[in-house]
């Protein structure tokens, strides 16, 4: 269990650093100057090389990588560009928002998704099943940019138009303020999120119920006179989770890293937005930040899945 | 029914009963007919056809109203207050902010998707079959090696990546294509390498080596042709990926420009208009909708005609 442990670590940790590399070759080898962008179109020589000196670009290649990881590893990940603010300390003053969506909207499609996926599973190929069926592939369709917007259009404006104000355009409020006021802001992003990811939810969770009630246990379960309802939620559908937790915890890490089209189209002040915002300012090191931070938490959750799975499943520990 | 004349089995039907003729049919042959069969496949694929004729016509939809793509009508297109006019005679699907004819627009953008789409599949499959492939049948350390680049790359965060190299090398319909493909050939790459490691230990692979095939001769001969089928069902699906991709980066303005005509990009002018102007939001967000769901409905009734372990569910 240890060595199992341990190589999934070092895994991981191995392609941080493949990903750091990528993204320091990218942005500080390519033919690419930040010192120029900086400066602006209009800087003479002289200040553009006293700007590449303050940034440390005009040291050797190999001394500024070993500088660039020897930071990274001590969590520093420069200053923005920008504001001159600590990057670190900008994504993680993002994050409450951020998680607060991913939370939410976790929530939200597991809650959806997976009876949805046991319904259609329960009788393949009757109404209750095709109905599923198009819900998922509808929700597979629809670009959650698109999904954000006709919400936008009928939740919101639409329904104030006729007096109901009960979903507001965007905009964020801390938990901590008003916690009713925090999920009414949120209501519609979660719901957003929610609609493709419990699409996808509900077509695994279907798949793995129609493999697992083929099994002979569910069989014998029926036999010895459970209830339906028991065979179905206790027997079945506890085997079936076990391939949705992997995913569960990618998608909830892929979306902590950044919501990037979601935050852009409620307004919402989260690490997808301040990517954007930075891609547009030219921030460098807050690009590189948000990139290398979004990848760590699918590096974490990696390997906290593979644990997970080792601790639920012991074939996984032996092979 | 196809009738096909040959080969007739009545030589050996059994003694006594009366000669029965079935035509053999290949499994392709089978597919095809039980594709005919499935309605909703059929209908996606009308849709897809309207679609590619649509961004074919684009030129000549142009010429027939009069409007040229970029042509700002701002006496007829805008009103007083220099809005948007919604649909009507002269503008079937209204304009925009700009007074430019929606239906035109759409029908461009309609090219771009497809563009974009049908090229990074077929790159992505490309590069996915090469690497599943090689991964997949060479085993040992080039599979390790080519396995970890494949869960490193998709341990990215992709939308993130994505803005973050166009950040680099500036917005356009080139780099759009290449951050699609990058990150749309892992999970061919995954299943051609599933595929393979299980085709590599069958009789015939068996065969040809001990015929003294080279290994490049089997992985091209003998293995690329069983996996056709995998491939054909996870490029259509891997297209409406695309063309959300490169509607989500247009959207952000961080793929193709303006003022090419995009659905990503007609949705995001659209986002700021909505309130006075739905039909900004709502034809786009129906072409690309209407699109992906075509070809997501397309590929898994392909999938399931291709199928042949595939269980006919029965309504209860």
């Amino acid at each position: 269990m240890a060595r199992f442990l341990l190589r999934r670590v070092v895994s991981g940790l191995l392609t941080m650093f493949a990903i750091s590399v990528v993204m320091f070759i990218l942005f500080y080898v390519a033919p690419n100057d930040p010192a120029r962008t900086i400066a602006g179109p209009q800087a003479t020589f002289d200040v553009v090389e006293q700007i590449q000196r303050r940034l440390g670009l005009d040291q050797p290649l190999l001394e500024r990588f070993g500088k660039f990881l020897g930071n990274l590893v001590q969590g520093d990940l420069g200053y923005s560009y920008y504001n001159q603010r600590p990057v670190l300390h900008t994504i993680l003053s993002r994050l409450p928002v951020t998680a607060s969506i991913a939370f939410g909207s976790a929530v939200l499609w597991l809650a959806v998704g997976i009876p949805l996926g046991v319904a259609s599973a329960r009788r393949p190929g009757s109404l209750r099943d095709r109905l599923g069926t198009g819900f998922v592939l509808v929700g597979l369709s629809f670009p959650t940019f698109v999904v954000g917007l006709l919400l936008l259009y009928l939740l919101f404006f639409r329904l104030t138009l006729l007096g109901v104000e009960w979903f507001p355009a965007g905009g964020y409020v801390p938990l901590t303020e008003s916690p009713w006021q925090w999920a009414r802001h949120l209501l519609l992003p979660w719901i957003t999120i929610a609609f493709a990811t419990a699409a996808t939810y509900a077509r695994l969770t279907r798949g793995q119920m129609l493999e697992v009630f083929g099994e002979d246990y569910i069989r014998t379960a029926r036999a010895k006179g459970l209830s339906e309802r028991r065979v179905v939620y206790r027997h079945g559908l506890r085997s079936a989770v076990t391939p949705l937790f992997t995913q569960f915890g990618l998608d909830l890490a892929l979306l902590l890293g950044g919501l990037v089209v979601t935050e852009q189209v409620f307004g919402l002040p989260g690490i997808g937005r301040l990517a954007v915002d930075s891609v547009v300012r030219g921030d460098q090191p807050i690009i590189i930040g948000t990139v290398l931070f979004a990848s760590a938490f699918v590096v974490v959750a990696n390997v906290l899945v593979d644990l997970g799975y080792a601790l639920l499943d012991a074939r996984v520990r032996i092979s | 029914m196809i009738p096909i004349e040959d080969p007739v089995r009545s030589d050996i039907a059994p003694p006594g009963l009366p000669s029965v003729q079935v035509a053999a049919r290949s499994p392709g042959q089978l597919a095809v007919a039980r594709l005919r069969q499935d309605r909703v496949a059929m209908a996606s694929l009308v849709v897809i056809v309207v679609m590619v004729a649509l961004a074919l016509a684009a030129p000549l939809l142009a010429t027939w109203t009069g409007h040229p793509v970029h042509r700002q009508y701002r006496d007829t297109g805008l009103t007083e207050f220099g809005l948007p006019v919604g649909p009507r005679g002269e503008f079937w699907l209204g304009t925009d902010q700009l007074g430019r004819d929606l239906l035109v627009r759409l029908a461009y953008g309609a090219r771009i998707s497809l563009l974009v789409g049908a090229v990074s599949t077929v790159a992505a499959v490309g590069v996915g079959t090469a690497i599943g492939l090689s991964a997949g049948f060479l085993g040992g350390w080039p599979d390790r090696v080519l396995s970890w680049f494949i869960d490193t790359t998709l341990s990215l965060p992709f939308l993130l990546f994505a803005i973050s190299l166009v950040a680099l090398v500036g917005p356009g319909l080139m780099i759009t294509v290449v951050v699609i493909i990058l990150f749309s050939w892992c999970p061919i790459a995954r299943v051609v390498r599933g595929q393979v490691i299980a085709l590599r230990e069958r009789e015939f692979v068996e065969a040809a080596r001990s015929l003294g095939a080279s290994r490049l001769r089997i992985m091209a001969v003998d293995i690329l042709p069983n996996l056709v089928v995998p491939l054909v069902v996870y490029g259509t699906l891997l297209v409406p990926q695309a063309v959300v991709f490169e509607a989500t980066l247009s959207f952000l303005g961080l793929g193709v420009t303006p003022p090419t005509a995009t659905w990503g990009g007609m949705l995001a002018e659209g986002a700021d208009l909505y309130r006075v102007a739905w039909w900004m939001v709502v034809f786009p967000a129906a072409a690309v909708l209407a699109l992906t769901l075509a070809f997501n409905l397309f590929g898994d009734s392909l999938r399931d005609a291709f199928d042949p372990r595939r269980v006919e569910a029965q309504p209860r």
